[in-house]
């Protein structure tokens, strides 16, 4: 067989055209992230297509709100992405939040307090996320070592958000109209103090930690030619897709909506968005497999710098709730959209004016960029399909929802 | 005299069942097999912090034909029953299965309006041990995999030999039936032109 490798990319061109095979990935598969599955169309070891077929972890979502009140969902976005489960909730809150604002008789500011613990926990909630995304990476591709060395640090983490709200995984913290005070900790108190001095020893322990990473798997050379020059997305493919998040600005797109269309109090915080860029001295291009995994390790430093913003400022005192009676938006819609770990989460609220909401939709981010992955693995090799998956960095509980 | 030195020191006078069932209770191979949120608690369990390696569960296998336990972690759908289903068919005797978490357990959250969740795994295979929680904590899944180590230690080989002869003699309902398991046919797959592509592979 004739081969041609183009320079640009690993798209290879195979010639004459052999019997085509059909090969099913999953939804039992070890690499795929839980329960997606590809059909392969294969000519020899080269796609020719993956169509993905989804729909194995379909958990009614929508019936479920349009059944239940509004704060009885907020345990539901928990279980759409459980790795960030955070920033599920306040993506949702703060929809909810924005829709009750519209009416003048019902006005209400969520505490102080609170918007600086929902952006100290979801900023931590962040690098958790990002930290399982680097480990299980790193095993997709072939190296153990770094899923060990992210489980053993996200432990860590977890032992915090299990401090602020009792929970590891599905936490169901914030809250519409500010956080949950099931564990009490009162302002200026010696619980608040330990928790912060928590915070401050991890992240002195940390931030180090992200630099042995990079030197243990990032600049690795058999990762770098298993990921650099793969699965090129251009920055005109990424929007066209509708991929937001990391993998948008790991195609050298500029767009970070926590400082572009900033909620909450982040036009408070100093931080700087990672964007791709060539690294010629590991051969990667901009938007290739090993650019979308950087920018998540450069975002974990960020995150770092603004919690140590918030340690530094310390917590204000004053309540972590709102003064709520009930949670009736009035009759309306609102689409309110958040920079989640993984992306742009938005959610698509209708309202009739009673406690349950007519309509919900959630606009997932890995549900986008899991469609990008057709045109991507076209003429890559079988081996490749698994890096995308990784680089793409899906949550099959929020593709499905 | 010298013989009965030599025995001494060399052999163990045990019985056939205690043999088998330490050696099935201490090398127990889970199947890689993670449905939703409980499959990171599932990894966590295996990973650095808990060590799931301890008990002998620590080699995760990527196919049903080399495992011995299934860890059903997370909401089971109807159109990923069959799946389940054939996966514990393909593996080999002795086997065991792990409810983890609420949702294999009962549907869980997903229970009164969850139209496309099964209602509790058990209802398409047998299952040894049922852990609670929302995830499980890791704990509780240790927890869960010693309570079936306790379970596999009561059983005999003798009674498991007869498994293949009886089931030979009734059909595969009938077989549940007698088990005292749920005799539901499989739930129907939402997507038929999924099922024949499969076929095809």
């Amino acid at each position: 067989m004739e081969t041609t490798q183009q320079t640009e990319s690993k798209i290879i061109e195979l010639k004459p055209f052999a019997d085509e095979m059909v090969v099913n990935m999953g939804p039992q598969h070890p690499s795929t992230h839980g329960v997606l599955r590809l059909e392969l169309k294969l000519d020899g070891e080269v796609v020719r297509e993956a169509i993905p077929h989804i729909g194995y972890l379909h958990r009614c979502f929508e019936k479920h709100s349009e059944n239940l009140s509004y704060p009885q969902i907020i345990p539901f976005t928990d279980r759409m992405d459980y790795v960030a489960a955070m920033n599920q909730n306040w993506g949702f809150c703060l929809a909810v939040e924005k829709l009750m604002e519209t009416d003048e008789s019902r006005n209400f500011e969520v505490p102080e307090r609170a918007e600086y613990l929902r952006v100290l926990i979801c900023e931590l909630n962040r690098i958790a996320s990002h930290l399982l995304s680097f480990g299980t990476y790193g095993m997709d591709i072939g190296a153990f070592t770094p899923f060990l060395y992210a489980f053993r640090d996200r432990e860590r983490l977890l032992l915090l958000f299990e401090k602020v709200c009792g929970a590891r995984l599905t936490y169901n913290y914030i809250r519409i109209g500010g956080v949950s005070e099931i564990i009490p900790m009162e302002p200026g108190s010696i619980a608040e103090q330990n928790f912060l001095d928590e915070i401050e020893a991890f992240l002195d322990y940390f931030e180090p930690l992200i630099d042995e990473y990079n030197d243990l798997l990032t600049k690795n050379s058999i990762f770098a030619e298993r990921t650099t020059r793969v699965a090129v997305m251009s920055a005109e493919m990424a929007l066209s897709y509708g991929a937001t998040g990391p993998n948008l600005r790991g195609s050298g797109v500029d767009w970070d909506l926590r400082r572009d269309e900033p909620y909450s109090i982040y036009d408070r915080f100093d931080f700087d968005v990672p964007v791709a860029v060539d690294v010629p001295e590991l051969g990667s291009v901009v938007g290739d497999c090993w650019s979308r995994y950087k920018i998540r390790m450069d975002e974990m430093k960020e995150s770092v710098r603004i919690v140590r913003q918030i340690l530094a400022e310390g917590l204000p005192s004053g309540p972590v709730m709102a003064d709520l009676k009930a949670v009736r938006p009035p009759q309306g819609e609102i689409y309110f959209r958040s920079e989640a770990p993984r992306g742009e989460l938005g959610f698509y609220i209708v309202s009739d004016g009673t406690p349950k909401p007519v309509r919900l939709k959630g606009r997932s981010p890995c549900f986008s960029a899991l469609s990008a992955l057709q045109e991507l693995s076209r003429g890559l090799m079988v081996a490749d399909i698994i890096a995308i998956i990784g680089s793409i960095d899906i949550v099959m509980g929020e593709v499905d929802r | 005299m010298i013989i009965d030195e030599k025995l001494d020191k060399n052999v163990i006078v045990t019985s056939v069942d205690a043999v088998a069932n330490w050696a099935r209770s201490s090398a127990l191979w889970p199947m890689t097999f993670g449905l939703a949120c409980c499959a990171i608690e599932f990894m966590a369990t295996a990973a650095s912090n808990y060590d799931l390696d301890r008990f002998g569960a620590g080699v995760p296998r990527a196919t049903p034909r080399q495992s011995d336990l299934m860890v059903i972690s997370g909401t089971v759908t109807l159109k990923m029953a069959t799946r389940i289903r054939r996966l514990y068919e393909q593996m080999p005797e002795p086997k065991y299965v792990i409810s983890m978490g609420s949702c294999a357990t009962s549907g869980g959250p997903y229970w009164q309006h969850g139209y496309h969740v099964l209602k509790g795994v058990d209802r398409i295979i047998p299952v040894d041990v049922y852990v609670p929680g929302c995830p499980p904590r890791p704990e509780a899944l240790i927890e869960g995999l010693l309570k079936l180590q306790e379970k596999i230690k009561t059983q005999t080989v003798a009674k498991r030999a007869h498994v293949p002869f009886l089931k030979r003699l009734f059909t595969k309902t009938e077989w549940y039936e007698l088990e005292g398991t749920e005799t539901e046919t499989d739930p129907e797959t939402p997507s038929a032109e999924g099922d024949s592509a499969e076929n095809t592979a």
